[in-house]
């Protein structure tokens, strides 16, 4: 049986090696934050970092990750909603309907991790999930805040609250 | 529409009634009881005292606000609790939101007025009656102060919450008046004096939204994220032909496979497996069998579509014209003679939480956990399908995960999943449909043609214009009453005479706008902007056609024409004059313009374009005006205005869903390519309201982007775009 370690606790993968990991979070582990968008790694609602990389869940299969993969969903992301993405996204009201949102986050906090100061074409490059509400200008316009950091994150909380 | 009067609800049965509102499909607007009087059914909202049906205190001052309409991103929660508090006088730093459910709002004989959200309505049909309700709120809790210190009321004051007795300096809070204020009569309406929207102090204002932390964290429930304890999972595909019939299926094939429990047939046309999970039961529904008895339509494909609809173009029959004078007159005598035929395509809503509903059926008792734009149509379907009387039925409360149209009066899938519940009597069953079913099941976008003449004299006025479309209605499938003697002028949307909707913007002394039916096998619905996104294509890329035939200026000969429609010219002025209208471009880029009108907004944007030697469209910026009338949150309505572009450019580039076999053919995003964040113009929102109407938001900008776009590539290779999408066309 396959281990899994998922926010930082392992669990056994009692399922067959093909189930998709997406689902496997969603359905036993019970996380779902994680969301399915379309199943053919083209959406990336289902988006998770593997050892810090940005991962389309629903195109990976349980079977596939080792024990010492590290998994990360939204709800591992930070403890109380205080990573500079999640900040960014709060101080400029990016969600509409919020469904694509935990994916959008985690895509652009892999951005951010390797890339500290991200150009408009960086963002394009990087982030490739689907937004239906059509959100993709505040997207934007966050990355760039997250990317400047604490002080300019307290400065836009703060403009309007 | 019609509008039944106030008060009637009462002498209509229950069961005709919310049946009805299903029917409906969220276009029509029901009669109502007075809703702001305290209802002895409505449960006590945590310990607060419910001072009416709108409001509800805590000793603590927290205020909760009702909420009826549904959220699915537009904002409308947010807005609506706006309005109250405004005319509550509360602090918005302690207000919070509860969500009515339908069974509660039936059994208060629909004391929270309609449900439905679509149309662009959830704020300008309930806006006022929701107002009032704080008003009223507020009245009871300045007179229960006033009670209280035993001075008159009139020289009681409030302020965030705070009500005050200047001459005694004496304060308290609304947490601490609200027992009393409970108990006191609700105020005489006609005493009721609504704030002067200049005068707001919440409302107005660009506050942010209150239901955002959630959707940080991955802490939001959507229907889809329901769990609930012994739930089972349901996969489905109905006949990939629409129309076709479930002929026969090998379930002992599947029988053994992990977590199964159960192969159950959903009316004639469909064939679910439930099992454990759901990836089970989807691993299991693709490994099934199936015999389809896929019947006549299989014959059909985007080719005879269009050659059918084509016909409409010419025939002698319609079902609605709009005439003024003698176009074809004009026409006929014309110095010069401008023709254009332009077609658009289906397009589907692909909502990114796909369609789901969890139903649980008791001996007498049915629940229903779903994301549903009618909560009300939830219910009615909800109780039909599972033979359970309405009192008996609640519908659980989802935000949406994208709505767009889709998930109104339909219900498809919520009777789907009470057939599959029945199977399984007291415990739930999860129905959750795969992109692919979503994309090959939708309610789509009418596919439409239009062919459109113009006569231009000699100095190049327009003097004549011939507008005919020909597609399908969305009446004659999911309303047919709204079909009257044949004629369907919903279809006509954007053309319309009348003022204060779709009203046309132009003056053309001799016009003629008329539309064929032609309904094909495909189901339709509404699609966010429903008909004007596709008649504001026709007619701006036209009347584009028009301006550069005639060697005008497209804003110059456009505004000529609008010297009757001032609010029209209003808003087309502001997009030209933000959108810098004649001023240079960098080298490579050019301009366009479009202006219509739908959902009771007035629309306008100008888009900066260039197109590269290979042909490669780049849209570099979109500024848009809208006069909505008032603003209730101006962030929210420029979000809601980005969001349209996205939706809009996105269908204008990519969005197309080809029949094939008399079945849809695009079944994923891989193949129904949605526009990313790459691809996405700089947009500028330019909200310029008159303060004396309240129009819609979420629909009305989407009809104007196509076509400025489109009217930019115009400029960028000197040929007309007229038909989409994009992506099947060689720019250069
Ligand atoms: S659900 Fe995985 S990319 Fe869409
Ligand atoms: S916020 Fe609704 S899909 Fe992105």
């Amino acid at each position: 049986m396959a281990k899994l370690n998922i926010n930082g606790r392992v669990r056994d993968a009692n399922v067959p090696n093909d189930t998709p990991l997406l689902w496997f979070i969603r359905e036993q582990v019970g996380l779902t934050g994680t969301k399915y968008g379309c199943g053919v790694a083209q959406c990336g609602a289902c988006s998770v970092h593997i050892n810090g990389e940005v991962q389309r869940s629903c195109s990976i299969r349980v079977g596939d990750i080792k024990a010492t993969d590290k998994i990360v969903t939204i709800e591992g992301l930070s403890a109380t909603t205080s990573h500079p993405v999640q900040q960014a996204w709060a101080a400029l009201d990016v969600p509409q309907c919020g469904y694509c949102q935990s994916g959008q986050i985690m895509a652009a906090a892999a951005l951010l991790a390797k890339t500290k100061k991200p150009t408009d074409s960086d963002i394009d490059q990087a982030m490739t999930n689907i937004c239906r509400c059509g959100t993709y200008q505040r997207i934007r316009a966050a990355v760039h805040l997250a990317a400047e950091g604490r002080s300019a994150l307290n400065r836009a909380s703060k403009a309007r609250s | 529409m019609k509008k039944m009067i106030f008060g009637n609800a009462a002498k209509i049965s229950r069961r005709k009634f919310m049946v009805s509102s299903a029917a409906a499909g969220g276009g029509l607007a029901l009669g109502m009881n007075l809703p702001f009087l305290s209802d002895a059914h409505a449960q006590r909202a945590g310990t607060g005292t419910e001072i009416n049906i709108w409001v509800v205190v805590r000793p603590n001052d927290t205020c909760v606000i009702r909420i009826a309409r549904s959220e699915m991103g537009q904002g409308t929660l947010t807005g609506l609790a706006q309005l109250v508090a405004e005319e509550l006088d509360c602090d918005w730093k302690k207000v919070t939101t509860e969500g009515l459910t339908p069974g509660r709002n039936l059994a208060s004989k629909r004391a929270w007025g309609n449900m439905s959200t679509g149309g662009s309505q959830g704020i300008r049909q309930s806006q006022d009656y929701v107002r009032r309700g704080g008003a009223a709120a507020r009245m009871m809790l300045l007179q229960a102060a006033a009670d209280l210190w035993q001075v008159p009321v009139a020289e009681v004051t409030v302020d965030k919450g705070i009500v005050k007795h200047g001459p005694t300096f004496r304060q308290i809070g609304y947490g601490k008046v609200a027992a009393a204020a409970a108990k006191l009569p609700p105020p005489d309406p006609k005493t009721i004096k609504l704030k002067d929207p200049k005068d707001w102090k919440i409302a107005g204002k660009p506050l942010k939204r209150l239901d955002t932390a959630a959707k940080l964290n991955g802490s939001k429930i959507y229907a889809i994220d329901v769990k609930l304890p012994g739930m089972l999972n349901a996969a489905i595909k109905d006949s990939p032909v629409f129309g076709g019939k479930l002929k026969s299926f090998d379930e002992a094939k599947i029988a053994k496979m992990p977590g199964v429990k159960k192969v159950v047939r959903v009316k004639d046309s469909a064939i679910a497996v439930v099992a454990e999970t759901w990836w089970q039961a989807k691993t299991a529904l693709d490994a099934l069998p199936v015999v389809w008895d896929e019947g006549p339509n299989a014959s059909q494909s985007s080719a005879t579509i269009a050659e059918f609809i084509k016909a409409g173009l010419t025939s002698e029959q319609t079902n609605g014209e709009i005439k003024k004078g003698d176009a074809l007159a004009a026409i006929a005598g014309a110095a010069k003679k401008v023709e254009a035929t332009y077609s658009t395509p289906f397009l589907s809503h692909a909502c990114m939480e796909v369609n789901n509903a969890t139903v649980k059926l008791s001996a007498d008792m049915a629940e229903l956990w779903v994301p549903t734009q009618n909560l009300e149509a939830s219910l009615a379907a909800l109780s039909e399908e599972s033979g359970i009387p309405l009192n008996k039925c609640e519908v659980h409360r989802h935000d949406l995960g994208g709505g767009f149209g889709r998930r109104g009066g339909t219900q498809d899938y919520v009777r789907q999943a009470v057939v599959i519940a029945k199977e399984f009597p007291g415990t739930p069953v999860k129905l959750i449909w795969s992109r692919e079913e979503d994309q090959a099941h939708d309610f789509f976008r009418p596919i439409s043609q239009c062919k459109a003449t113009a006569a231009l004299d000699a100095q190049g006025n327009l003097t004549g214009m011939h507008i005919r479309l020909s597609g399908q209605s969305i009446n004659a499938w999911l309303n047919p009453a709204g079909v009257v003697n044949g004629k369907d002028r919903r279809q006509l949307q954007g053309f319309w005479e009348e003022p204060h909707d779709a009203q046309i913007g132009y003056t053309v002394a001799n016009s003629l706008i008329e539309y064929t039916m032609r309904n094909t096998h495909v189901p339709v619905g509404p699609w966010r902007g429903v008909n004007t996104n596709q008649n504001g294509v026709y007619m701006e890329c036209f009347m584009e056609e028009i301006a550069r035939a005639a060697g005008k200026d497209s804003l110059e000969f456009r505004r000529a024409l609008m010297k009757n429609h001032p609010k029209h010219l209003a808003v087309l002025n502001a997009a030209a004059e933000k959108g810098n209208w004649g001023k240079p471009l960098p080298a490579g880029q050019y301009r366009g313009i479009a202006q219509f009108m739908g959902y009771g907004s007035y629309s306008a944007a100008t888009a900066e374009v260039s197109v590269s030697p290979q042909g490669k469209l780049k849209v570099h910026r979109m500024v848009l005006a809208l006069n909505c009338g008032h603003a209730v949150n101006p962030d929210q309505i420029a979000a809601q205005v980005e969001g349209s572009v996205a939706y809009g450019l996105s269908a204008t580039l990519y969005g197309d869903c080809p029949v094939e076999k008399g079945r849809m053919t695009s079944l994923n995003f891989d193949s129904y390519e949605i526009m990313k964040i790459a691809e996405m113009p700089k947009v500028e929102t330019v909200i310029v309201p008159t303060y004396d109407f309240w129009g819609g938001v979420g629909e009305p900008t989407i009809c104007v982007v196509a076509p400025a776009v489109l009217n930019a590539v115009f400029a960028a290779t000197g040929k007309p775009v007229r038909s989409l999408p994009l992506k099947d066309i060689k720019l250069v």
